[in-house]
């Protein structure tokens, strides 16, 4: 598996760390209630075709956004997350 | 003033296995270069990109990030922040024959010259060890964090005694 880093170019997998779903970057209000932190820190979709997972570019230490297809293993996008620091 | 005696990070070096050398490197000072949000410095490398500068190297060594390897550090204002790595980072050189034939043991970087050109820089993991290299038309130049001196060189001359047996079979 590669993924290509909008800063390096096309890397090997093996260079990059999974964190988890994209989801962790919709962080709730402090005063969102219950139910929407539970959702934001425990329930996940498991999605049989598209999802949107960070990644970190170990070498280059950028913050990825990978949007893959779990059937086709196919890439489709990869988005560095820095502006939104 | 009291006269301080530079001491390598590593030691045992130079040592050569087979058709690689690996030796100790001093880029002279190294100042990395970071601009703040949304400001411009001139001169400033593209990711991979070593350009001459002020006598010394203006290296491309990470995400916004650059390092001037080799001359003073510049006044650069508000434009970025200057900070003085040279004790930081430990530097080395990988030369000869077979200096790609180790480094394709420890990288998972992509080493032909054509993905990894002389006079390019590259930021890669050597094994765990987060790495930046420096490709020249001897070898490599190879820096990593001051603190993992001993583990470079450990994983280097492990990857060197392998390849220089292969060749000896």
């Amino acid at each position: 598996m590669r993924l290509t880093c909008p800063c390096c170019g096309p890397r090997d997998r093996r260079e990059y760390t999974y964190y988890g779903a994209a989801e962790f970057l919709n962080r709730p209000a402090p005063d969102a209630g219950l139910d929407a932190w539970d959702a934001y820190l425990h329930l996940r979709d498991n999605p049989a075709g598209e999802t949107r997972d960070l990644w970190y570019h170990d070498p280059c230490q950028s913050w990825l956004e990978v949007t893959r297809n779990t059937v086709t293993h196919e890439i489709l996008a990869v988005r560095a997350l820095g502006d939104l620091a | 003033m009291a006269d301080l005696i530079a001491e390598l990070a590593v030691k045992g070096l130079p040592v050569t296995h087979g058709r690689a050398t690996l030796a100790a490197f001093d880029p002279g000072p190294v100042t990395a270069i970071a601009p703040w949000p949304g400001r411009v410095v001139p001169g400033f490398p593209a990711p991979g990109q070593v350009l001459a500068a002020g006598g010394g190297r203006m290296v491309w060594a990470g995400r916004d990030t650059a390092f001037l390897l080799g001359a003073p550090a510049p006044d650069l204002g508000d434009l970025a922040a200057v900070t003085d790595q040279s004790d930081g980072w430990v530097w080395v050189t990988l030369t000869g024959a077979d200096a790609v034939a180790v480094l394709a043991r420890l990288t998972a970087l992509d080493l032909r010259p054509a993905a990894f050109a002389p006079g390019t820089s590259a930021r890669a993991t050597i094994n765990h060890l987060p790495a930046l290299l420096i490709r020249t038309a001897e070898g490599f130049e190879i820096a990593a964090f001051r603190s993992m001196a001993h583990s470079l060189k450990h994983e280097i001359e492990a990857a060197m005694t392998a390849v220089a047996a292969r060749r000896a079979l």
